[in-house]
């Protein structure tokens, strides 16, 4: 048993040793994701200048910038975008080498994903949260119990965006070609869950139709823990049981593309 | 002259040969309308919580979105293939490159012209005929030129963006993403009135890198709008020499950056 494990740490130690080794796109990613934040901060102050001030849904001038700071240091740990080479070996064919070797290859995937956000945590998400805590208005939690709930739904943030796309690279199975549902997946999926303003300047009717979807947990969760909007356990109970639905979804679609493979000799 | 008809028949066949998948083609088409469909949906959630932004209302904003939006497609449709330049120089082919007989810049350029970004286009061009048919423009023959002559000039500002931006490739070949700061996030930035940000952002982002020029000015000018900033009302007839000069500063970076380029040695 001890040994299963430590096969996986293995692979997400690797999975951060690997995304180390990009140092200048990192550094690169982190600019670009701070000049949005300060294009973001911009709008956001207009909006309460306009408001004198008032606070919508929860969110007033100094939550809003600090939501902006996690929000775009979260982006990279959360990843919504990546290019996975999943899908790329699914349409090749080299699948067959990964399912064939003595491990689970949808638990192997998500422990290098785990090294990949991990890495992200800590290159991209820490800066942007001093830069945004030393520059601007910010708002720190008042509870220390804040910490560890943070924590916790971050990583189960990174589980339902694993999940997701996991499950958008098994279309390949069916589909050969998966970059257009990734490409609609990618234009839509930032919005949805709380990239481009907080989800409660929605209209009502949308916030309702957003809580039926994994959409939120994967970024406006996080920080409503951060900032302390809403019940903790409610937030991370959602966002566990859209962990287990969508990693037994997978589970299931890829015992299904299993029974499709077809492995040609060779 | 002759470089130019050459660049024409190089990407008309690169559209021929993406028209011949007619539905992938539509997909992506889509996917690109809907993206630009995603920051106007920002901008109205936004206005359904404030009735104006740094002083302008809804009909004021849509029009800088637009023509920040229609500029911003023109040039990722002629000239966004220059992303791909890490690639050449990583992998050598750069050489190739240079010793045709046609311009480095024309080569990268046609080498992946991509006609689903019209779609982009087409989207902000919906938003800027629903502007004009709603708001009243005290409409002149030199305001109907300016509104002829400021998607052309928007186009040629984000090119040369587009273009001195990839230029730090050359210099650091991971970093492509600095680039989006300018590009992605200059279409960003103008999408919105651009006295909201601070005044160092826009001494940046906005004079500096011509963003300013794209939208926003030319915008004040067909609205007949006096610019809280307090610039002249024939500064929106900038639009097009502020191009010029962008476009010719932008080809000597690139020149500089070019001479700078060493083989891989392959």
């Amino acid at each position: 048993m001890s040994a299963v494990i430590g096969c996986y740490l293995r692979i997400t130690l690797a999975g951060f040793h690997r995304y180390s080794t990009y140092r200048q796109a990192v550094l690169a990613g982190t600019a670009t994701n701070v000049v949005f934040g300060l294009i973001k901060v911009g709008i956001l102050t207009a909006v309460y200048l306009a408001r004198d001030g008032a606070s919508i849904g929860g969110y007033d001038l100094t939550t809003s910038i600090t939501y902006v700071w996690l929000g775009q240091g979260l982006l990279g740990v959360v990843d919504f975008w990546s290019s996975d080479d999943l899908s790329e070996r699914i349409r090749t064919g080299d699948v067959v080498v990964d399912l064939s070797r003595p491990w689970n290859m949808q638990a192997a995937l998500l422990a290098t994903d785990l090294g990949r956000a991990g890495y992200s945590a800590v290159a991209r998400f820490i800066p942007q949260l001093l830069l945004g805590a030393l520059l601007f208005p910010f708002r720190w939690p008042t509870d220390p119990l804040v910490a560890p709930a943070f924590l916790v739904s971050t990583v189960l943030a990174v589980l339902v965006s694993f999940h997701i796309r996991f499950l958008l690279d098994m279309t390949t199975f069916w589909l050969l070609d998966s970059r257009g549902v990734r490409g609609l997946y990618g234009v839509v999926s930032g919005t949805l869950a709380g990239l481009e303003i907080p989800l409660s300047y929605f209209p009502d009717w949308a916030q309702n139709a957003l809580m039926l979807t994994p959409f939120p947990s994967m970024l406006q969760y996080p920080i409503n823990v951060f900032v302390q909007d809403g019940s903790v356990l409610a937030t991370l109970g959602q966002q566990l049981l859209w962990v287990l639905l969508l990693a037994a979804v997978g589970r299931l679609v890829l015992a299904r593309a299993m029974r499709k493979v077809v492995v040609q000799g060779g | 002259m002759a470089d130019l008809a050459v660049f024409a028949r190089l990407a008309r066949a690169q559209v021929r040969g993406q028209l011949s998948y007619r539905s992938s083609f539509v997909m992506n088409c889509f996917g690109q309308a809907l993206a630009q469909a995603n920051d106007l949906v920002v901008i109205l959630i936004v206005f359904g919580r404030v009735a104006s932004l740094g002083g302008f209302d809804i009909s004021a904003v849509l029009l800088f979105y637009a023509l920040s939006g229609m500029s911003f497609g023109l040039a990722d449709m002629a000239v966004g293939s220059i992303e791909r330049l890490p690639a050449y120089i990583r992998t050598g082919t750069f050489d190739v490159v240079l010793m045709r007989p046609l311009g480095t810049l024309l080569q990268l350029f046609a080498s992946d012209f991509q006609l689903r970004r019209i779609g982009r286009v087409l989207t902000a061009f919906g938003v800027l005929v629903y502007v004009l048919s709603t708001s009243d423009i005290h409409w002149s023959p030199a305001k109907a030129l300016l509104l002829v002559l400021t998607p052309v000039a928007g186009a040629a500002i984000f090119g040369s963006i587009f273009v001195a931006a990839n230029s730090v490739s050359f210099w650091f070949v991971d970093a492509r993403e600095l680039a989006n700061t300018v590009t992605y996030g200059g279409s960003y930035l103008t999408s919105y009135p651009i006295n909201i940000y601070a005044g160092w952002m826009r001494t940046l982002l906005a004079y500096l890198v011509p963003g300013a020029f794209v939208a926003y000015y030319p915008g004040l000018t067909l609205l007949d709008h006096a610019d809280p900033l307090g610039a002249p009302s024939w500064f929106g007839w900038l639009d097009t020499p502020v191009a010029v000069l962008a476009a010719v500063l932008a080809g000597l970076i690139w020149r500089s950056a070019v001479r700078h380029y060493r083989g891989t040695g392959s």
